[in-house]
């Protein structure tokens, strides 16, 4: 049993419907892990892009070391060092929260990236133009470069939703309940790991396809010349 | 415990994940070349199974697919009387690689559509055939094309060997888990493995740049 | 090797080998991108040896000609003869069916060719580039293939450029190492598609120069698409004007820019010798 709801052993089918709504319970888990660690990315990203074009080096170069070092390390260990480091400060989050923001760490270091890509690809050109025709930076970046650069920006973020859609089973080691954890201990208590498991993959195949299917819909749908911001 | 204590078990992980690492990004490399080409075969067969490999382990999450590999196929081996019970390591490069391989692949495919096709019909008016076309004129113009990506792979490659703990595999995060558990100084073993898997990382990115320019030498002849 | 064989020719009943012998033969081809007919029923004949240049407005089918001889492009109908041999089909119980690879390779051996954008290898040094293709496909000794390719160096005046790569070469002489390139295959017929128009206007001597040479001393059989009207008139044996996938008019180059008959070839040639008028 779990959640409240029993699992039927009598044959391969009875167990793996009797078991889809529990591993739905998880897939709710996954979904929300994926949405709040995504959110957190973003904006987590938006200040790493900030600091790495600040007008000083003295800023520039730590946020740039900072962004290469959560890339470079594994979101496992980061998530274990939230999780067992910020008790030791007085945070205590809920295991979600932590797993949370572990995924939106490390996926802050790829949007940072993104953002900057995004900017710095539309700036090269436009920049110049802009100041042609005289106008103030902050308006060229509000009216130039913004515009065309958030159709860009878009598609790429989408992606990484995905990404972190399927690294959210490493927070199962935290004790969420996501759909792979879930599917796990169903295993351990049935000692039937192989319907649970292969179900958890169909489950994510169908998900990333409908993402990545509306990633794709917005990377042709979104208006290449730039977006109008009124 | 003083911290240097903990590096003779840390480096023993840490070896255990250097050689996952190795083993696993050349295998999936090997994947990444089989199955790339595979897909644009014109063999149906070839094709289709090149594309379902593809979009399976790039469509469900690397946990997953460790887990299944490691938990459910024994399950199957025992319904048809084979024995598929891998040891840890075996079940964890198998699952980094194919993981990997797939993302690979689709790097592959990429590099090897982007030559442009007067190479390939300066290839055919010389008469190469097919598979020398292949080996001699397409992949040696494509591979320094797949090159950067392949770094930013095999650094992810590094840092997913991290789940084989999760299957009892003693690399460098069980190790570390290990002693968090016995000492309960979680701030100094996290922080010194985050340090340690940014120094492997600095090094796979070095060794995949040197194998970058050693591929691409000829771009940069008398420049 | 895949000589002519009398037999098939018997059994053919065109006049492949009518006295004249050519070493090209388009009959009644058709060539379509969709709904565009490129080539539209072309007969076309070169002899063996002849230096032929064919001009005409762009779109006219010029470049397709020597693509579909190089089997770069499939012909939708019709038949091409190379040496007497059908080209896009083989032979069958008496039967014309579309060509095998194999035929195709077979019949590929006699034919070289010259791209408009030269086509190097780049990941390849100069000598590299005109070995290959011996070592690999001709089955020609290294050391060989080396020695030969040197001469063709020589020959093009790039022997001092061996060892380079394409990318240090300027256009022109990226172009001489791909004429060198083709005739180290030793064919028997080359292919020259537009071969200096991707050129600057002061490297084009040097490639036409080569390119006159290998027609003044070779017995090379010549087929020639190119914009450089005077450099024609100099080396061709007959000018062939295509205009909308046909030949419209063709004679010595005497006659074609002389006394051309077609008011389509006069408007053409006045367009293209006086574009200032």
């Amino acid at each position: 049993m779990f959640f409240g709801i029993e699992w039927d052993t009598s044959s391969q089918w009875a167990f793996a419907v009797s078991i889809f709504p529990i591993l739905l319970h998880g897939l709710v888990v996954t979904l929300e892990a994926t949405v709040v660690g995504f959110f957190i990315a973003l904006l987590l990203g938006l200040v790493l892009a900030a600091l790495k074009s600040a007008p000083t080096r003295f800023v520039r170069w730590p946020a740039k070391v900072v962004t290469e070092f959560i890339r470079d390390t594994p979101l496992l260990i980061q998530l274990f060092f939230l999780f067992y480091v910020l008790p030791e400060f007085g945070l205590t989050l809920p295991a979600f929260l932590t797993g949370a923001l572990a995924l939106g760490v490390q996926y802050s270091a790829y949007t940072s990236e993104v953002y900057r890509g995004g900017l710095e690809a539309v700036a090269k050109g436009q920049r110049e133009a802009a100041r042609a025709l005289n106008l103030a930076p902050a308006r060229t970046f509000t009216h130039v470069i913004l515009p065309q650069a958030i159709p860009r920006i878009i598609p790429a973020l989408g992606n990484y939703l995905v990404s972190i859609m399927k690294d959210v089973p490493v927070l199962s080691v935290v004790t969420v309940l996501e759909m792979l954890g879930v599917a796990k201990i169903i295993g351990d208590r049935t000692g039937g790991y192989l319907i649970p498991i292969s179900m958890v993959g169909g489950l994510y195949l169908i998900m990333t396809i409908v993402a990545s299917l509306g990633v794709r819909y917005l990377d042709t749908h979104l208006p290449k010349r730039g977006l109008s911001l009124k | 415990m003083e911290w240097t204590s903990y590096l003779a078990p840390l480096s023993q992980g840490a070896w255990v994940t250097v050689q996952l690492t190795v083993y696993s990004t050349i295998l999936g490399g090997l994947f990444a070349f089989l199955f790339g080409l595979g897909k644009l075969s014109h063999n149906p067969l070839v094709k289709g199974f090149s594309v379902a490999y593809i979009e399976i382990f790039r469509g469900t999450s690397l946990l997953v697919q460790l887990f299944w590999i490691y938990f459910a196929l024994p399950l199957i081996g025992q319904a048809i009387g084979i024995d598929l019970r891998f040891p840890p390591v075996a079940a964890g490069v198998a699952a980094l690689a194919l993981n990997i391989g797939a993302y690979g692949a689709e790097v592959v495919r990429g590099a090897v559509q982007a030559v442009p096709k007067e190479q390939y019909e300066a290839a055919t008016a010389l008469n190469f055939t097919s598979r020398k076309r292949l080996w001699r004129i397409t992949l040696p113009q494509a591979i320094p094309e797949m090159m950067p990506t392949f770094g930013n792979l095999a650094v992810q490659n590094l840092k997913d060997t991290a789940l084989v703990s999760l299957i009892s595999l003693g690399d460098m995060a069980f190790r570390a888990e290990q002693i968090r558990n016995f000492t309960q100084d979680s701030v100094t073993v996290y922080t010194l493995v985050l340090f340690m898997y940014f120094g492997m990382a600095l090094v796979v990115t070095a060794i995949m740049k040197l194998l970058e320019r050693y591929v691409g030498r000829w771009r940069a002849a008398g420049r | 090797m895949n000589d002519a064989n009398p037999d098939r020719d018997t059994h053919n009943g065109r006049d492949v080998n009518k006295g004249r012998d050519p070493i090209i033969k388009f009959d009644k081809v058709v060539k379509r991108f969709g709904d565009h007919v490129v080539l539209d029923e072309l007969d076309f004949e070169v002899k063996r040896g002849e230096k032929v240049t064919i001009i005409g407005p762009s779109g006219s089918g010029k470049s397709t000609v020597l693509r579909i001889l190089m089997t770069l492009e499939e012909i939708n109908d019709g038949v091409v003869y190379v040496g007497g041999q059908p080209l896009w089909h083989q032979w069958r119980r008496e039967q014309l069916i579309p060509a095998s690879e194999q035929h195709l390779r077979q019949m590929r051996s006699q034919l070289g060719m010259v791209f408009q954008q030269f086509n190097l290898f780049p990941h390849m040094t100069v000598l590299r580039n005109l070995t290959e293709a011996p070592v690999q496909v001709g089955g020609v000794a290294k050391a060989e293939a080396r020695k030969r390719g040197m001469e063709l160096l020589e020959m093009v005046g790039l022997a001092d450029q061996a060892n380079k790569y394409p990318h240090q070469l300027s256009g022109g002489q990226q172009q001489r190492v791909g004429i060198a390139r083709a005739l180290a295959m030793r064919p028997k017929i080359m292919l020259f598609d537009e071969p200096t128009s991707a050129l600057d206007p002061e490297l084009v001597g040097e490639v036409l120069n080569v390119i006159r040479t290998l027609a003044d001393e070779h017995d090379l059989t010549m087929l020639l698409v190119t914009h450089e009207m005077h450099f024609a008139r100099q080396v061709s044996d007959r000018i062939c004007f295509f205009d909308k996938g046909r030949i419209k008019e063709q004679g010595t180059p005497e006659e074609i820019f002389t006394a051309p008959k077609e008011e389509r070839t006069r408007a053409f040639l006045k367009a293209v010798l006086d574009p200032d008028d």
